[in-house]
């Protein structure tokens, strides 16, 4: 088990995994060991550099033409060859859902645990790992440890500041684009970008929620407006997307995850599956009927 | 005719979980439980293919030997047989072990043209079970999926990503994992519910499938749990009122740009 060691980051979304190296450097210097960022991709040999000055002190790069778009199998199988070849202790992987997959399929072919979806992550005063995620419906907080290596979490977006970038930054950079990868096992037929509105919501400094108090769908409008004047985004309970069928998107436990500075939740109730969703907003406001 | 195995997870009815309060533990003893809501989903797609192309149902879960309740409302939603994989061993174990006594389960069961699983479960909510038996059974997996059709030997599917949605290609047999999107799953009828309690479940222990007894359970996790509890809320809590709406909003507005977060 001890041979196993360094603290290794990947992502497929490019912010995440500088998200990723930020957690990454204050784990690796808590667990006196090295922070390794993994790059697959083809033609991405030059980003390796920009890594190191996010924080990276070694980027292990895979370069190979069958890792243009993402595609499980291959990007499995590299990452899986090069966990076996360079064994690190602790991977922290982008919790896409993309990410989410990778993750679970790599923990099943190294046969190891995986901690999806992680809020928070520590070290206890053994040295271990202290994995915490949300479960039960946004119920209760369940913290972990693990009883094997290589130890594998996913942590999702907007959870972890990246750091400063420092362009003086040094870093080795490992080529590993000789590895064989599988091919896929399944084929991309059609692919339709989804509009932008629908995944800016994460970015959003204040976001007006919306609930059932609402009776009409026109009244949004003035949510629209409010978010308008105060440089925003307008997001809305489960109930309105599903039953009502009026939104396509919500936030919540089962839809977005909200970090922004300012939520205003108008006519909602605080449901424990609507507020696992928005717990990390800085100042929440609700305005509701509700004694 | 296609053969389908749905995987169903008794999970506990996170709506109805309460809280003690003075602990922050979760009261999970008697807590209700029920199919976890996106493998009704599943079930729903494995009978709409059914019967659209001919076949068989069967459903599986591992779980203790309640789980059985579970199985009888697959069954009467319309599933053909049902097989409950249950001994005491298994307690406590994660997905790593679930997802080894589920696959041998399935190499017993099979073979399938089509594996079908919830997303994730509304308990545990890990997404995990899905991918890693479809790692176990080497076969090709899509997860995600909204959407779905099976003609011949390959299936189709829609899945919906963060930045894009996909339609994907495999070949059967493959594992597909459902989202709520996928579709609207029925209600049994009175009558469905009595025919379902005349139909097979066949209950299977770790001896029946060979099970490494140290793989399973506690010790066969790779994961162990040390604290499961209510998440605390610390909020200022402060509640702004007015005589009148337009007070109230004047004294919100104010207290918002104290606090910095708007006015900038
Ligand atoms: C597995 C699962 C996952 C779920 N995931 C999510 C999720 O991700 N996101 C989500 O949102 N929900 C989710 N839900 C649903 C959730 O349980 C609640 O049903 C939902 O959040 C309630 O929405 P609401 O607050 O809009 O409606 P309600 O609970 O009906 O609240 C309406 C509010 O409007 C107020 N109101 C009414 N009239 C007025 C008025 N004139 N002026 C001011 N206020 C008024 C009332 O006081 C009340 O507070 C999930 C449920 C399950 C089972
Ligand atoms: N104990 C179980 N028995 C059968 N299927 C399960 C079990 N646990 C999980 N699954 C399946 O795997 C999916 C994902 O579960 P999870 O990994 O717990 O989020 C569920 O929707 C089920 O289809």
């Amino acid at each position: 088990m001890s041979e196993h060691r360094g603290i290794w980051v990947y992502s497929e979304n490019r912010d995440l995994i500088l998200e990723l190296l930020g957690k990454g450097s204050e784990l690796a210097s808590k667990l006196h060991t090295r922070l390794t960022a993994v790059m697959l991709g083809h033609d991405v040999k030059d980003q390796a550099k920009e890594l190191v000055g996010y924080g990276a002190q070694k980027v292990i790069v895979v370069d190979n033409q069958q890792l243009q778009e993402f595609q499980v199998e291959p990007y499995l199988s590299a990452l899986t060859q090069l966990t076996h070849e360079h064994k690190p202790e602790l991977l922290l992987i982008g919790s896409t859902k993309r990410g989410k997959e990778l993750a679970a399929r790599l923990a099943a072919r190294l046969n190891v645990g995986c901690v999806p979806g992680c809020q928070e992550l520590k070290t206890d005063d053994q040295g271990r790992l202290v994995a915490e995620r949300i479960v039960y419906g946004g119920n209760a907080i369940v913290t972990q440890v693990f009883r094997m290596k290589p130890q594998i979490v996913t942590v999702p977006r907007r959870r972890f500041e990246k750091l400063e970038y420092n362009a003086e930054s040094q870093g080795e950079v490992i080529d590993e684009s000789e590895l064989q990868l599988e091919p896929a096992k399944t084929e991309i037929v059609e692919v339709k970008p989804v509009e932008t509105v629908e995944t800016k919501i994460e970015e959003a400094r204040v976001v007006i929620g919306g609930g059932r108090g609402f009776d009409k769908k026109e009244d949004f409008k003035i949510l629209d407006e409010l978010a308008q004047i105060l440089g925003g985004q307008v997001g809305y309970t489960r109930p309105l997307a599903e039953d009502r069928k009026w939104f396509k998107e919500w936030v919540g436990l089962s839809g977005h995850a909200i970090s922004p500075e300012l939520y205003i939740a108008c006519g909602i109730s605080g449901v424990i599956q609507h507020v696992a969703g928005i717990r990390d907003s800085k100042v929440i406001v609700a305005i509701n009927k509700d004694p | 005719m296609v053969r389908i195995l749905v995987c169903v997870k008794q999970a506990i009815d996170v709506s109805q979980l309460k809280v003690d309060s003075a602990t922050r533990r979760l009261i999970t003893v008697d807590a209700p439980k029920k199919i976890s809501d996106f493998d009704k989903n599943a079930l729903e797609e494995a009978i709409r293919i059914r019967e659209k192309l001919g076949g068989e149902v069967f459903t599986v879960t591992v779980g203790p030997e309640d789980a059985k309740t579970t199985l009888r409302e697959a069954l009467a939603m319309g599933a053909d047989k049902a097989y409950l994989i249950s001994d005491p061993i298994f307690e406590n174990s994660d997905t790593l072990a679930t997802s080894y006594v589920l696959a041998e389960a399935v190499k017993k069961i099979g073979p399938f043209d089509l594996i079908l699983c919830g997303e994730a479960s509304i308990d545990s909510f890990s997404a995990q079970v899905g991918p890693r038996l479809a790692e176990r059974l080497r076969v090709p997996l899509i997860t995600y999926v909204r959407k779905l059709s099976v003609e011949g030997d390959a299936v189709t599917a829609e899945r919906g990503l963060e930045d894009c949605s996909q339609t994907m290609k495999a070949k059967t047999p493959a594992l597909i994992t459902v989202t709520k999107e996928i579709n609207e799953p029925r209600i049994p009828s009175l009558m469905a519910i009595m025919k379902a309690s005349k139909k097979e479940i066949v209950i299977w222990a770790a001896a029946d499938l060979s099970i490494a007894s140290e793989k399973v359970g506690e010790a066969g996790s790779a994961v162990q749990v040390l604290t499961v509890l209510a998440p605390k809320m610390e909020r200022k809590k402060i509640v702004i009122k007015g005589e009148t709406a337009m007070e109230t909003a004047e004294k919100l507005a104010k207290a918002l740009i104290q606090e910095g977060v708007v006015g900038r």
